[in-house]
C-alpha cells in the first residue's frame, strides 16, 4: 500500500514576533518546523506501512529550505520526499495550493500508485484545514477529515474504517480506497527517531520539481494568480481601554476582588444555593 | 463568471436528529447584519433527515427564506452528499455570501465546497463586516497563532466564504412574530451510488468538561508553572464552583487535558465571570475569551496584554494572592450557605 503525506513546513507560531512598525510578521524571528499535525500524519503512514507494506512517500510546496521539513519525515521513517518548489507557486491561498499539490500528487499516482493521502488536521500558520479536503475534492476521492483513528484497512477489497472525530463523540465511517484522511495529534505518539532514519535523513536530498516538472498545468490556476482570496489588512490585536487596575497590599487587593465578584454577577449566591 | 448575479447572504444551519446547532443561530445574526448592510435576503441552507419542520423555526433568528433539502440520504453528515446538496443549491441560487460553522462537519463542508464551486474561502473568522462602497465581504480572523489579526478578501469570485468560530457570535433575541418562506430542492443521489458508509456513531460519555456552558472559569497559563500553581488555581476554581480552563502553553506541558484549552486552537468562551491568571494574553487565547461578561486578570507582568482585555487587572504573584482570595472566598461563602438565596 503506497500512502502519501503531504506536508508543510511552518514558521513556529509561538515565537513569531510581530514588527509594531509595519504590522507584519517577522518570520526571520522563528525557526521553521515541520507542521506538528504532519509528524502525525507521517507517523500513522509509517505504522500502516509496517502493518500493510508498501512505501510512504511525502510531498510538500515551498522554498528550497523546506526540504528540512522533509528531513524530519525520513527521521520518522518516510521512505520517498518531493518538494515542488517554484516562483508561479508563491503566494498561493489554500485553492491554488490544493491545485498544486493535486497536480503533483496526480503525477506521482501515475508513476507509482497511491492507495492512501494523509494531511494534517491542519497547519499551525494559517489554521484553515482546507487544503486536505481541496485535494480530495480535486482527486475524486472522499475525504475523511479530523481523523482520531485507523481501525482497520483491508487490502484486498481496498476498504477502510476510520474513526471521525465529531462535536459529540466520534462516527466510524468506512470508505473505499484511495481515499484521504486528515488526522488529529491524538491518532498516535511521534515515536523518536531510530538512528539509521536519521542518518539517512541527515544526508537526504528530495525530488526537486518546478512547474515544468508537472503535467497539464494550468498556470492561472498557481500562486497569487490563482488564488481568489487576498489579505486585506493585517493589524495588531485590539486594544481596548484596559482593565481598571486593581492596587494596594495584597489583603487590599483580595477584598477590592471579593467586591467586584460580588457585585457583577450572584456568583456567590449561586454557590451557596447548590450546596443548599 | 459575472459576480452581479450573485446576492443574498446564505448560513449554513447544521443539524443532527433534527436538533439544529446554536452556531447556525448565531451565524443567522451576524447574517441578519450584513444582509440589511447590502439590502438582501439572509437565508438558511438546512439539510437532513425529517428536517423540514425545524425550517420555519429559522425565520424568528433572522432568516427570510430556508433552503431545504430533505432526503434519508442526508441523515448524517457526509462530505460526498452535502457538497453535492450545496454545491447545486450555490449554482442554482448563486449567494453572495455564504457563511458556515467551525465546526468539524462545518470546516469539512465549506473546504470541499469551496473547491467544488471555485471560491474563496476564509476558515476561523472572529469579525464579519461589509465594505459597501466595493460591496465586498470583509472577513477577518486571527493569523499566525494569533500573533495578529488579517482581513481576508475575495474579490473576484463568488460566492464569499467563511467558517465562523461556535460561540464567537451572539445567538440572536427570536422573534416567532418574522415569517418567511422555504424553498424546497431535490438531491438526486442514492445510498447505492454512494462511497462512504457511516457504521457507527459514537457520543462520548458527558464531556468531562464544557467549557462553552460555564458560568465561571477560572484559566491557568504558564505563569503558574507545574502541577503545585496548577492545584491552587483548581482550589480557587473548585471553591467558585467554576471549571478549569488553561491556555496552550499549560496544555502543551501536559499540565491538564486539552478540553480546558481556551482560544483559537481550543473552546470559545462567554461565561459570566473568567479569571485568568498567569496568562499573558496572545491573541490565540484572548479570542477565545474577549466575549465574557466580566474578566478579571492577575499576572505578575504591569506590561501584560492580558490587561487590554480584562476588565479589572490585579499585577501580583500568583502565588501571593491567589491562597489567599480561595481562603477569603471560603470563608464569605460559609455565610452566604447560611443566610442562603431565597
Amino acid at each position: 500500500m503506497n500512502i502519501l503525506v503531504s506536508i508543510k513546513q511552518v514558521p513556529d507560531t509561538k515565537v513569531i514576533k510581530v514588527n509594531p512598525k509595519t504590522n507584519t510578521l517577522d518570520r526571520s524571528s522563528a525557526p521553521a518546523i515541520l507542521n506538528p499535525y504532519d509528524a502525525h500524519a507521517v507517523q500513522e503512514a509509517v505504522r500502516l506501512k509496517q502493518k500493510h507494506g508498501g512505501k510512504v512517500i511525502v510531498l510538500s510546496m515551498g522554498p528550497p529550505q523546506a526540504a528540512n521539513a522533509i528531513r524530519k519525515c525520513v527521521e520518522i521513517g518516510a521512505d520517498e520526499g518531493y518538494l515542488i518548489s517554484d516562483k508561479k507557486f508563491a503566494g498561493a491561498d489554500t485553492l491554488a495550493t490544493s491545485y498544486a499539490l493535486y497536480k503533483a500528487i496526480e503525477k506521482l499516482e501515475k508513476e507509482q500508485g497511491i492507495d492512501l493521502v494523509l494531511c494534517g488536521k491542519h497547519a499551525i500558520d494559517g489554521d484553515t484545514g482546507q487544503v486536505g479536503p481541496g485535494i480530495a475534492r480535486r482527486m475524486g476521492m472522499p475525504p475523511l477529515t479530523n481523523v482520531i483513528n485507523v481501525e482497520s484497512v483491508d487490502t484486498d477489497n481496498k476498504l477502510i474504517r476510520v474513526h471521525r472525530k465529531i462535536e459529540e463523540g466520534h462516527e466510524v465511517i468506512e470508505s473505499p480506497l484511495p481515499c484521504l484522511l486528515t488526522v488529529e495529534k491524538t491518532i498516535n505518539e511521534v515515536e523518536y527517531a531510530p538512528l539509521p532514519n536519521m542518518l539517512r535523513a541527515a544526508r537526504y536530498e528530495p525530488y526537486v520539481w518546478s512547474v515544468d516538472d508537472l503535467e497539464d498545468v494550468d498556470i492561472k490556476q498557481l500562486g497569487l494568480k490563482g488564488s481568489p482570496t487576498i489579505v486585506g489588512t493585517m493589524w495588531p490585536p485590539e486594544k481596548s481601554s484596559g482593565a481598571e487596575m486593581i492596587e494596594g497590599s495584597t489583603d487590599e487587593q483580595v477584598s477590592r476582588l471579593l467586591e467586584v465578584m460580588n457585585d457583577t454577577q450572584e456568583l456567590l449566591a449561586v454557590k451557596g444555593g447548590d450546596g443548599a | 463568471m459575472s459576480i452581479e448575479e450573485y446576492k443574498d447572504v446564505w448560513v449554513f444551519i447544521e443539524q443532527r436528529e433534527g436538533e439544529i446547532f446554536d452556531v447556525g443561530l448565531e451565524l443567522l445574526g451576524a447574517g441578519r447584519e450584513l444582509a440589511d448592510k447590502l439590502e438582501v435576503n439572509l437565508c438558511g441552507v438546512l439539510l437532513g433527515n425529517n428536517v423540514k419542520n425545524s425550517a420555519e423555526d429559522l425565520y424568528a433568528y433572522g432568516a427570510d427564506i430556508v433552503y431545504v433539502i430533505d432526503d434519508p440520504v442526508l441523515e448524517n453528515y457526509r462530505t460526498e452528499t452535502y457538497m453535492k446538496a450545496v454545491g447545486d443549491l450555490v449554482r442554482k441560487y448563486k449567494p453572495e455570501i455564504f457563511i458556515y460553522g467551525a465546526t468539524s462537519n462545518g470546516k469539512d463542508l465549506a473546504s470541499a465546497v469551496a473547491t467544488e464551486v471555485m471560491t474563496g474561502l476564509t476558515a476561523d473568522t472572529t469579525m464579519l463586516d461589509i465594505n459597501l462602497e466595493k460591496r465586498l465581504f470583509e472577513a477577518s480572523r486571527p493569523a499566525f497563532g494569533g500573533n495578529i489579526m488579517a482581513t481576508i478578501l475575495c474579490k473576484k469570485h463568488r460566492p464569499q466564504m467563511a467558517t465562523v468560530r461556535p460561540k464567537v457570535m451572539k445567538k440572536p433575541e427570536a422573534d416567532f412574530s418574522r415569517t418567511g418562506k422555504i424553498i424546497e430542492e431535490g438531491l438526486g443521489l442514492k445510498e447505492e451510488d454512494l462511497q462512504t458508509k457511516i457504521i457507527d456513531i459514537v457520543k462520548s460519555a458527558k464531556k468531562s468538561v464544557n467549557l462553552e456552558e460555564s458560568d465561571i472559569i477560572v484559566t491557568a497559563g504558564k505563569g503558574i508553572k507545574d502541577e503545585k500553581g496548577m492545584a491552587m488555581v483548581k482550589e480557587l476554581a473548585d471553591t467558585l464552583n467554576a471549571d478549569l480552563g488553561a491556555s496552550r502553553d499549560v496544555v502543551e506541558a501536559g499540565l491538564i487535558g486539552h478540553a480546558h484549552q481556551v482560544g483559537q486552537t481550543g473552546v470559545t468562551v462567554t461565561p459570566k465571570l473568567y479569571i485568568v491568571i498567569g496568562v499573558s494574553g496572545a491573541v490565540q487565547h484572548t479570542v477565545g475569551m474577549q466575549n465574557s461578561d466580566v474578566i478579571i486578570a492577575i499576572n505578575n507582568d504591569p506590561e501584560a496584554a492580558i490587561f487590554n482585555v480584562a476588565h479589572y487587572g490585579i499585577v501580583a504573584d500568583a502565588f501571593e494572592i491567589v491562597p489567599k482570595l480561595t481562603a477569603e472566598l471560603k470563608k464569605a461563602l460559609d455565610k452566604e450557605g447560611v443566610t442562603t438565596n431565597g
